[in-house]
């Protein structure tokens, strides 16, 4: 058997059904053998877009993003959305081609050294250099991708080898001495973190994207319900508690909720689960919650004590740890009269520092009531991918996420142009689902090719363009800590997005009175095919409340 | 209720921070990798991303031709050991890794200095310190002599530092290698 066709007998056997990529020279082989396999190749228009709409994919399904790149440009292409998948530990296989084995080293034609290159932003990577090794190498990547902190594998087939005759048998077992990822967590420090909650007056829980990356949200929020535990998530952890819950105090960090910062300000126990305490999160780390004693539950050991010294670590899956520790916790019967000065104290944060804005009184839009707009047309159900910027955080405070998987963004590497390509992927993904993309137009014009892609694939998903004419969250930063030097943050130029979507074949729509919102973002849903809403937002809205760079919790400005 | 017993108080005042920071001295590191293309390239390059110094670095063989060994020394004054040996461990080809303890290891490097001696005085003086440090002379020539000397990377300091003032033309180090000391396998 052709080694392609073995990759393809592989990925079957992995049960992937969709991959996005881009056929080129040196992965001809593996496009060839690609034509009649039977599994849907989405070809993006760039492989940043490919790589994206795999994190995409397999962040709306939980499941391994494929995407496939050529060798040289190809694979750099795909260089950003690896990185990206590393920093929010997106389950990912990216399958480049490379040159034939007698040109590398030589400078051939499209040659770049990927492995070398991607080597600081992969969970893992594999350069094939025995073709009988192809099919181990494919099912290792597969594992390695999905299992303990999920993450990027790179595997790389030089061109000559992804042709020769493999003997092929189907690979039942992977061995990996140096890769067995702990999940089970320790009983006895379970055992003592139930214990230090119960004792807990002011207790926190603080959720991250490992929680839905666990699939625990369920047990997440049963450990949370089983008493009366504030909580609060991450960016990366939205949906992992429902957003309309008593108990919510919305997300923490830089443009979280003031009663979620002030609340791990003050408390004296936080237990983190699958986050990784974060930047953006902490704010200035030596006066980062110095009240409180760490429970930090992760599957990466090396989070543990990383930024914050724990002092009851578990290391393990939370899907495993959290009904355990929820269980010990239920059985210690600790007093919920013990929260109730707490909560006085967190309920007078939330009242005298609900999340607020100026409504316009004419027409204008403001950004965060089209969040609040899209919230309604949608019921609060689609499925919400977002550039970065401030619509990213506008989205996150005022989209109620109630689910997870629910939420889709570029959180620890912050890319502009994620929106896009990864609601593409994740509309093929779950195609029963809404998939709206919150696109800033700084953004979108980074990745906009990928309109192409969704018209001639048939991916209908839906894009609302917050249009403020700017870099808007480099001009805020501009205004507010840089003395209104807007510098290369107008953005001139910009093209009319509605005839734009209609040269790729897609629908645009304008709108800039509030009171059309939201009749247009329904109509746009109920189209069958890809369309873009051109919203025209107020051009110098300041997303708040904010801590400053380098400040504490206390020094919330906004 | 619960079961008895399981309800005592606990004092959160009283839970300290597990591991982490730093310890202040140096530290070596044993660690068998699988011997796979890149693995050098892994290690280093995981230590040049996440800040950490090497101080030496051997590689070598194992008695299994699928593994080799590789022989660090981290200086833990400026790095948190413990963080260092969890990013270590992430790497997939990392098997095993032993922060071995001072006490219950042998270490050597081996060092080979080129001296500059112009008559047989300085020659001879050279040989003997070279004698008195167990080292061998391994080249001579009119102008210079070459000596190999075993030990303890403080022997090699304290040798260096002995025959520098003859003028020291150059010195090369292999970084120290490490076993367990006793029947256990490091």
């Amino acid at each position: 058997m052709r080694a392609v066709d073995a990759i393809m007998e592989c990925l079957k056997a992995e049960g992937v059904e969709h991959v996005f990529g881009i056929p080129g020279g040196a992965n001809l082989p593996t496009y060839d053998a690609l034509y009649d396999a039977g599994i849907r190749h989405v070809q993006c228009r760039h492989e940043q877009g490919a790589g994206h709409a795999a994190e995409g994919y397999a962040k709306a399904s939980g499941r391994v993003g494929v995407a496939l790149a050529t060798s040289g440009p190809g694979a750099t292409n795909l260089v950003t959305a690896i990185a990206d998948a590393m920093m929010d530990s997106v389950p990912t296989v990216f399958l480049t081609g490379q040159v034939r084995t007698d040109l590398i080293g030589t400078d051939g034609f499209q040659e770049a050294d990927i492995s070398g290159i991607t080597m600081p932003i992969v969970k893992h990577s594999i350069l094939i250099q025995d073709p009988r090794d192809i099919p181990k190498a494919i099912h290792e990547a597969f594992h390695i991708a999905s299992s303990g902190r999920p993450g990027p594998v790179l595997v790389d087939v030089p061109q000559d080898l992804s042709r020769a005759d493999i003997p092929y048998e189907p690979v039942s077992k992977v061995h990996l001495p140096g890769y067995q990822p702990t999940t089970e967590g320790n009983a006895k420090q379970i055992r003592l973190a139930a214990k230090a909650m119960a004792n807990s007056r002011r207790p926190v829980i603080y959720g991250g994207g490992g929680v839905i990356n666990a699939n625990a949200g369920p047990e997440f929020r049963d450990l949370c319900l089983s008493d009366n535990l504030p909580v609060t998530c991450t960016l990366m952890g939205l949906g992992a508690f429902p957003a309309d819950e008593r108990q919510w105090l919305g997300m923490l960090g830089m443009h979280g909720t003031r009663t979620a910062n002030y609340a791990m300000d003050e408390a004296d126990l936080i237990v983190a689960i699958g986050a990784r305490f974060d930047d953006r999160v902490t704010g200035k780390l030596s006066e980062f919650a110095p009240r409180a004693k760490f429970i930090h539950i992760d599957v990466d050991p090396a989070e543990i004590s990383k930024n914050v010294p724990a002092h009851i670590p578990i290391v393990g899956d939370a899907k495993s740890i959290l009904p355990k520790l929820t269980a010990e916790y239920r059985a210690l019967e600790a007093d919920p009269a013990r929260l109730e000065g707490w909560w006085q104290r967190l309920h007078g944060w939330q009242e005298k520092y609900p999340l607020r804005y100026d409504p316009s009184e004419d027409s204008e839009i403001k950004p965060q009531f089209m969040v609040e707009a899209m919230f309604e047309a949608t019921d609060g159900q689609a499925i919400v991918t977002s550039d970065v910027g401030q619509h990213q955080m506008w989205a996150a405070q005022y989209y109620g996420f109630t689910r997870p998987r629910q939420w889709i963004n570029s959180g620890g590497l912050g890319t502009m142009g994620f929106g896009l390509p990864s609601a593409m992927g994740a509309k093929v993904a779950c195609p029963d689902q809404d998939v709206v993309c919150l696109a800033g137009d700084g953004s979108l014009i980074m990745t906009v090719q990928e309109f192409a892609t969704c018209v001639d694939e048939q991916i209908p998903v839906k894009v609302f363009l917050m249009n403020n004419g700017y870099l808007g969250m480099v001009r805020q930063w501009q205004e507010l800590f840089w003395d209104k030097r807007y510098s290369s943050v107008k953005m001139g130029g910009s093209p009319d997005w509605v005839k734009l979507a209609e040269a790729f074949g897609a629908k645009g729509m304008l709108v800039s009175d509030k009171s059309e919102l939201k009749d247009a973002f329904k109509s746009a849903l109920a189209e069958d095919g890809p369309v873009l809403v051109d919203v025209r937002v107020s051009p110098e809205e300041n997303c708040y409340p904010m801590i400053p760079a380098g400040q504490a919790a206390r020094d919330m400005v906004g | 209720m619960g079961e008895p017993g399981t309800k005592e108080v606990l004092h959160l005042e009283d839970l300290e921070v597990s591991g982490g920071g730093r310890t202040g001295r140096k530290h070596v590191l044993s660690i068998l990798a699988e011997n796979k293309p890149g693995v050098l390239a892994r290690i280093a390059g995981l230590f040049a991303r996440r800040g950490f110094n090497i101080d030496s670095l051997a590689v070598g063989p194992t008695d299994d031709v699928s593994i080799s060994r590789f022989t660090l020394t981290v200086d833990g004054a400026t790095h948190p050991i413990d963080q260092v040996t969890k990013q270590l461990h992430k790497l997939v080809h990392v098997i095993k890794i032993r922060d071995l303890e001072p006490g219950e290891t042998v270490a050597r490097e081996l060092a080979l200095f080129k001296i500059s001696c112009q008559d047989g005085d300085t020659r001879a003086q050279v040989m003997q310190y070279a004698d008195i440090f167990r080292g061998k002379t391994v080249d001579v020539s009119k102008r210079s002599v070459t000596v190999e000397v075993t030990g303890t990377d403080d022997k090699i300091a304290a040798f260096e530092e002995l025959v520098r003032p003859f003028g020291l033309i150059e010195m090369v180090r292999t970084g120290e290698v490490a076993v367990a000391r006793g029947r256990s396998a490091t």
